[in-house]
């Protein structure tokens, strides 16, 4: 290769390898901040803040959701399968709100470590499967990964 | 097809509001795309057609009345 | 390797060879576009738990993929031509980044539509959405800053390297549902390992795919063609053309 070009070439590579080394350390650094949300784990270990702002995101946890009959609050635990963090909220939920589905609750911890949301968010899986598919699956008595139930 | 009648298809049990609007602008963006370079390309020859010509000193009946 | 480099070089060449490409791929492309986006509206079954609303992946996805591979061909021609001078290659860059805008915004766009319904918002400022922000504005930064300067060296060279930063961003957001908690969830279609959807619904998503990279193609060539005619509006060969295509 032509010197000159060498040198360009070098130069290329210096850029790129620069500004990815520079980014990455922003990266890095605010990788506490970059996160939507805070697992269950953290809220009950005490890492997330009292009384700001926050969001925890967790699945839904089985039988632990409490509607009230005359209102739309609600009443639930978000659970990561290590913790779990109560959660209370008033308003409308998305329709992919549903026990063993994932959720992101934002609002504010009170001192008892009960998440008082203003607004729920639906997370779904990354998993897509036709409802029939589901159906046969349940009936063969295998869940979607090959495993016996 | 899975819809039983073009009603359904547009409904799409409620979220028809957000699956068509999703696809129409896609359609728009992608003709934008394909068309825009098609229309400037044309324009430019005929540009440069244009500049060609005047720089033979328009020949006599084609471009006539000119100037 | 270098005879093909050195004609790829030659505008008259990569014009008419582009020319020759779009004739058959254009058409084809289309084509492939419509048959997958009836099949994903039409004839598939509707998601178990997103129902209909999930339709939009036949278009989210393509396009968002197409995006990031976009931004490599955007980024290696500027490469090249810086280190080789090489003219065609700043063709293809300055081609490659309304192309890629366009795409990123479709992305964005079909994702905001497709999150009311699933996850009850527009917008959510998490990892993987905002850096595709990022990637946006970096295809406009590249399209803007060719813009910006009257040396048309000068601009090659500052948007080569732009480009060039902008690369980091590409890992970050193909890994950033997993480097981060995000409400965007993992990737379905996985390069190791097996994909988490089911088949009745991939294929005519790969159909989508490979419509998207075609479609990338040809209007990253459709662009190229313009851009050679108006650097090259002096050469014999252009001229030539002009004329022959001006006659009716």
């Amino acid at each position: 290769m032509h010197p000159v070009r060498k040198q360009r070439l070098y130069l290329v590579l210096f850029i790129t390898l620069f500004s990815t080394a520079a980014i990455g350390l922003v990266v890095y650094a605010l990788r506490g901040n970059i996160n939507l949300f805070y697992p269950p784990a953290e809220v009950v270990a005490g890492s997330a803040p009292v009384g700001q702002p926050i969001r925890v995101g967790g699945m839904v946890m089985e039988d632990s959701v409490q509607r009230s009959p005359d209102s739309l609050a609600i009443r639930f635990k978000l659970t990561d399968y290590e913790q779990a963090v109560e959660v209370v909220y008033v308003g409308i939920l998305p329709d992919l709100f549903a026990e063993g589905q994932g959720a992101v609750a934002s609002g504010v911890l009170n001192e008892d470590g009960v998440l008082e949301a203003t607004e729920i968010l639906a997370k779904h899986d990354e998993n897509y499967m036709p409802p029939e598919v589901t159906e046969a699956l349940e009936n063969s008595g295998y869940d979607q990964d090959g495993n016996a139930k | 097809m899975y819809f039983d009648s073009l009603q359904a298809a547009l409904e799409m049990q409620g979220h028809g509001m957000f699956v068509w609007p999703a696809y129409s602008v896609t359609i728009a963006v992608i003709a934008l795309l394909v068309i825009t370079p098609l229309l400037r390309r044309r324009k430019v020859l005929r540009q440069l057609e244009a500049q060609a010509r005047r720089a033979q000193g328009a020949p006599a009946g084609r471009a006539g009345g000119e100037r | 390797m270098w005879p093909i480099f050195h004609k790829l070089g030659s505008p008259p060449w990569l014009y008419a060879i582009a020319g020759s490409i779009l004739r058959w791929l254009l058409p084809i492309t289309l084509l492939a576009l419509v048959t997958g986006a009836v099949w994903g509206l039409l004839f598939t079954q509707p998601e178990r738990i997103q129902g209909n609303s999930y339709r939009i992946i036949y278009i989210h996805v393509p396009a968002a993929v197409v995006a990031l591979a976009g931004y490599y061909v955007m980024a290696l021609a500027g490469a090249v031509s810086l280190i080789w001078r090489m003219k065609m290659a700043d063709v293809a860059m300055k081609a490659a980044a309304p192309v890629g805008a366009a795409f990123t915004f479709i992305a964005l766009f079909t994702g905001a539509i497709w999150g009311k319904p699933t996850w009850g918002t527009w917008w959510v400022w998490d990892a993987r959405i905002t850096s595709m922000l990022i990637l946006f504005f970096l295809y406009l930064g590249v399209v803007a800053l060719y813009e910006a300067f009257d040396n048309k060296e000068a601009a090659s060279k500052a948007c080569a390297v732009l480009s060039l930063v902008g690369m980091v961003n590409i890992p970050i957001i193909y890994k950033s549902v997993d480097w981060w908690y995000a409400l965007h969830q993992g990737a379905t279609i996985k390069f190791t390992g097996e994909s988490s959807i089911d088949s009745s619904m991939m294929y005519p998503l790969l159909l989508m795919i490979g419509a998207f990279y075609a479609l990338f193609t040809c209007c990253l060539l459709l662009n190229m063609r313009v851009e050679i005619l108006q650097r090259e509006s002096r050469t014999q060969w252009v001229k030539k053309l002009a004329t022959k295509a001006g006659r009716p």
